[in-house]
C-alpha cells in the first residue's frame, strides 16, 4: 500500500517538474532575445514595468490628483470644472491667532483634528508598545496554555475594525454592559462616552486592545530569535532577571522594537474606522481625528469643501511620509 | 425520426433563448430609495402594477441608508453613475443633476395643479417652471408624548398653546415622578431645532433673501436648548454624543420609555405603530409655541430624476404612474404619510392606521396649516443643508461643553458663510 503511495508521489513529482521545465523553456526564447535586444542592464525593466504601471495608476496618480485638488477650490468634483485658488486651501488650514487654541482658528476643527491625534499617538504608542512587550515577555514564558493564551491575545487582530468598535459600543454606551454590571455591584453609572476625557481614553483603550496582539507576535519572533546560550551566560554570571532584562533582552530586541514603535506610529496616525463608529468623533469633537476631519470635509457636508480635504490629506501624507521613512530605517538597523 | 426531434429541441432552445433575451431587453431603471417607514417597500409594492402595463419597462429599487444617499449620491453622480430616480431631502448641489420632466411628462398641468407647492422646493428660482421630481410626503415636525407616564405621575398634559416652558415643566415633573431618565429629546438635527427656533422669532434670512441665521431668538433657543441638555432635561448623548453635522434621532429612546417627550416628526408614525404598539400610550401634540409661532418644520423627501439617466422617456412614466391619483393614494395609504397632492389632501386618505395612529396623523395635518411661512421659506432654500448641518455641529459641541454657546453662534454663522462661499466659486 505505502510503496502505491510512494510510486505515486514520485510520478507527480516527475510530472510537476516537467510541467515547470516546459514553462521555463517555453519563456527561454523570448528572454533570450529581449537580452539581446535591451541588453542586461535594460532587461530588469521587462520585470518591473508592470508593477510600476499598478503602482503609478494606484498611487502616484491619486496624489498627483490630491495635489491638483488641493490647489483648486469651490464645490464641484470634476477637476475641469474647478477654479484654481493656489494655496489659498493651505493658508485657511493655518489661519490661527494662535495655534495652542483651535477655537482661535479659522478651520478650528482641523486643528482639534491634530491636536487629538497627536495626544492618541503618544498615549497609545507608547500604552501600546509597553503592554505588547509585556505580554511578548509572558507569552514567551513556558506558561500553562501557552498557546491558548496566544491564540486569545492575537484574536481581536483579525476581527473588522468595525466589529471591534460595535461591540465596544455596546458594553460602553449609557445603558451598556458595563453601566449594567456596575449598577448590579451597587456601584455608580458613568456615561463613558460621553464624557470627552473618558471618551477620549476609551478610544486608546479599543484601539491598543483590538491591535495589541499583532504587534505583540513581531515582539514574540524577536523574543524567540534572541540565542538561548546568551541567557544561559548570564544565569552562570548570576545576572539578575532585571538585569537580564535590561542589558540582554531589550538591546537584542531593539530593532524589533524600533519596527513595532513605526508601524503603531503610522497605523496610529490614520486612526478612523473604530473611532467614527464607536464615538462619531464625539463627545462634540473631542475624538475627532485628522482622518475624520478630512472624510467629514470631503463627503458628509452638503457642500462639499474636497479642495480643503486634499490639502489638509496632503499634510498627514506628509507626517506619514515622514513615518515611513524612520520604518524604513528601523527596518535597516534590523538587517545589519 | 431522432434527428428531427433533436432539430426541434434545438429549435425550441434557441426560441427559449431567444425570449429570455428579449425579457432582458426590458429597458431598466434604477431607484435609490431610503426609508423612513416603509417607503422603499410601498414603492416595490406597486411595481406589478406598473410593470403590467408597462412590460417593456423593469423597475429597481436600491434601497440604502439614508446617511448613505446624502453622502454617497452626488459623488455618484459627478462621476455620471448615478441611479435614474433617487429619494432624497437634499435638493442643494445635486440641483445641477435634476432632469426637467415637463417636457416628458403625460399630463404636466395635473402635476401643477396638484404638486405645485412642493414642486418649487426643487426649483432654483421663481422664474424656474421645471418639474424635477415627485414628492413622497409631505412631513411636519412636531412632538410625540408618552401620555402613559402623564397618566401614571398624574400630571396634567400641556394644553395646544403650551409654550416650550410649560412642556419642560410638565414633562420634568413626569420624569421624576416616573422615575424615567429623560423629560425631552430632541432628533439631532438641524431642521428638528429650526421649528422651535422659528416659534421664538428666528427669521433665518436677511431683508435681501441672504441667510442670516443667528438672530437674538435664535440665540435664546440655542442658550436654551443647551441649558436643558446640561441640567439633565434632555440626553446629552443625542446631540452631544457624536461629532460633525450628522442625523441621530432619539426614537429609540422614546420607544423604550426613556424620554417623556420626543420632538420628531410625522414620517415617525409607522415606526411608532410598529415598535411601541400598545406598550404604552403615545400621542402627538400640537406644537409648543414662542413669542412668534407655534411652529414645526415642514419637509418630505421626493423622487427626483437625473439628467444622467440613459431612460429619460420611461423615468417620466414611471414617475406619471406614482404620481397618479389612485397609485399615490394607495402609496400615501400604505405608508402612513401627508400627501403632497392638493386634490387627495382635500378628499383624505384611508389610512388603515390605529386609533393612536389616525390621532397622530390628525393632529400632524392640523399642525402642517399652523406652519410659519418663514419654516416654509427655509424649507424651501436650496442650501438649507448649509443651514441645518452646523446647527447640529456647533450645539453638538455646546452641548458637549467642548466650546460655549456663544462661541457656538458664531461658528455657525462661520460655517454658513464659508460654506456659501465655496458653492459661489465657479
Amino acid at each position: 500500500m505505502s510503496d502505491t503511495v510512494a510510486a505515486r508521489s514520485g510520478t507527480l513529482a516527475r510530472l510537476g517538474a516537467s510541467l515547470i521545465g516546459l514553462v521555463f523553456n517555453l519563456a527561454e526564447r523570448p528572454m533570450a532575445l529581449a537580452q539581446r535586444v535591451l541588453g542586461p542592464r535594460r532587461l530588469p525593466w521587462v520585470f518591473l514595468t508592470p508593477n510600476l504601471v499598478v503602482f503609478g495608476i494606484f498611487t502616484f496618480l491619486p496624489i498627483a490628483i490630491d495635489v491638483y485638488y488641493s490647489l483648486t477650490g469651490g464645490a464641484q468634483l470634476l477637476p475641469a470644472d474647478r477654479p484654481f485658488v493656489g494655496a489659498q486651501n493651505f493658508r485657511e488650514l493655518f489661519e490661527c491667532e494662535s495655534y495652542l487654541d483651535p477655537t482661535s482658528c479659522r478651520r478650528d476643527l482641523f486643528w482639534f483634528g491634530i491636536y487629538n491625534t497627536a495626544e492618541f499617538v503618544v498615549l497609545q504608542v507608547g500604552l501600546m508598545v509597553v503592554f505588547s512587550l509585556m505580554t511578548a515577555l509572558v507569552l514567551n514564558r513556558k506558561i500553562l496554555g501557552r498557546g491558548f493564551f496566544r491564540a486569545v491575545f492575537f484574536y481581536p487582530v483579525l476581527l473588522s475594525p468595525v466589529v471591534v468598535a460595535l461591540i465596544w459600543k455596546w458594553i460602553l454606551q449609557r445603558q451598556g454592559l458595563l453601566n449594567a454590571a456596575l449598577d448590579g455591584a451597587g456601584l455608580s453609572t458613568v456615561n463613558w462616552l460621553l464624557d470627552a476625557h473618558w471618551a477620549f481614553g476609551w478610544t486608546v483603550f479599543v484601539s491598543i486592545w483590538a491591535h495589541m496582539g499583532f504587534y505583540t507576535l513581531i515582539l514574540l519572533a524577536g523574543l524567540q530569535a534572541i540565542p538561548r546560550d546568551v541567557y544561559e551566560a548570564a544565569e552562570m554570571d548570576s545576572a539578575g532577571p532585571w538585569r537580564v532584562f535590561r542589558r540582554i533582552t531589550l538591546p537584542l530586541l531593539g530593532p524589533n522594537l524600533a519596527v513595532v514603535v513605526v508601524l503603531a506610529l503610522i497605523r496610529a496616525v490614520q486612526i478612523f474606522d473604530e473611532v467614527y463608529v464607536l464615538t462619531g468623533g464625539g463627545p462634540g469633537s473631542a475624538t475627532t481625528f485628522m482622518v475624520q476631519y478630512i472624510f467629514q470635509t470631503a463627503f458628509t457636508q452638503q457642500v462639499r469643501q474636497y479642495g480643503l480635504a486634499a490639502a489638509a490629506s496632503l499634510l498627514l501624507a506628509g507626517v506619514l511620509f515622514g513615518l515611513t521613512l524612520l520604518q524604513l530605517r528601523a527596518m535597516r538597523s534590523k538587517d545589519r | 425520426m431522432k434527428r428531427t426531434h433533436g432539430i426541434r429541441a434545438l429549435l425550441a432552445g434557441i426560441a427559449l433563448v431567444a425570449l429570455g433575451t428579449g425579457a432582458n431587453a426590458a429597458t431598466e431603471i434604477r431607484i435609490a430609495c431610503y426609508s423612513d417607514g416603509n417607503e422603499c417597500e410601498a414603492t416595490q409594492a406597486l411595481l406589478p402594477k406598473f410593470e403590467k402595463d408597462h412590460p417593456d419597462i423593469k423597475v429597481v429599487v436600491d434601497k440604502q441608508a439614508y446617511k448613505a444617499i446624502l453622502e454617497s449620491l452626488p459623488v455618484q453622480l459627478a462621476a455620471g453613475q448615478g441611479p435614474d430616480i433617487a429619494r432624497t431631502t437634499d435638493f442643494g448641489i445635486i440641483s445641477q443633476y435634476f432632469l426637467d420632466l415637463r417636457p416628458l411628462l403625460k399630463d404636466a398641468a395635473y402635476w401643477d395643479a396638484n404638486y405645485g407647492p412642493t414642486l418649487d422646493w426643487l426649483r432654483a428660482d421663481p422664474s424656474d417652471k421645471g418639474i424635477y421630481g415627485l414628492p413622497t410626503q409631505i412631513t411636519v415636525s412636531a412632538p410625540f408624548v408618552n401620555k402613559t407616564l402623564f397618566e401614571q405621575a398624574k400630571v396634567e398634559m400641556p394644553g395646544p398653546k403650551a409654550s416650550w416652558g410649560d412642556w419642560v415643566k410638565a414633562t420634568r415633573a413626569v420624569a421624576k415622578a416616573t422615575n424615567v431618565p429623560f423629560a425631552m429629546a430632541w432628533d439631532r438635527s438641524g431642521h428638528r431645532f429650526s421649528g422651535p427656533a422659528i416659534s421664538a422669532g428666528a427669521k433665518y434670512f436677511a431683508a435681501d433673501g441672504t441667510p442670516a441665521v443667528v438672530d437674538d431668538a435664535f440665540k435664546a433657543m440655542a442658550k436654551s436648548f443647551v441649558g436643558w441638555n446640561q441640567d439633565g432635561t434632555m440626553p446629552k448623548e443625542v446631540w452631544g454624543g457624536q461629532g460633525g453635522g450628522g442625523y441621530r434621532d432619539a426614537f429609540e429612546e422614546f420607544a423604550n420609555g426613556q424620554i417623556v417627550l420626543y420632538l420628531s416628526g410625522s414620517w415617525n408614525i409607522a415606526r411608532m405603530e410598529k415598535q411601541i404598539g400598545t406598550g404604552f400610550d403615545w400621542v402627538a401634540v400640537a406644537n409648543p409655541c414662542g413669542p412668534a409661532a407655534c411652529s414645526g418644520m415642514p419637509g418630505g423627501a421626493e423622487f427626483v430624476a437625473f439628467k444622467t439617466s440613459k431612460h429619460p422617456k420611461e423615468v417620466a412614466e414611471f414617475l406619471d404612474f406614482m404620481a397618479s391619483e389612485p397609485i399615490y393614494a394607495e402609496w400615501m395609504s400604505m405608508t402612513r404619510n401627508i400627501p403632497a397632492n392638493a386634490a387627495l389632501q382635500k378628499k383624505g386618505i384611508d389610512y388603515k392606521l390605529s386609533p393612536a395612529g389616525s390621532a397622530a396623523m390628525n393632529v400632524f395635518v392640523q399642525q402642517g396649516a399652523l406652519l410659519s411661512p418663514v419654516a416654509y421659506r427655509l424649507q424651501g432654500y436650496r442650501y438649507k443643508q448649509v443651514i441645518f448641518n452646523p446647527i447640529a455641529d456647533r450645539l453638538g459641541q455646546a452641548v458637549a461643553g467642548q466650546i460655549t454657546v456663544d462661541q457656538a453662534l458664531d461658528r455657525i454663522s462661520a460655517d454658513i458663510k464659508d460654506q456659501l462661499a465655496t458653492v459661489a466659486k465657479k
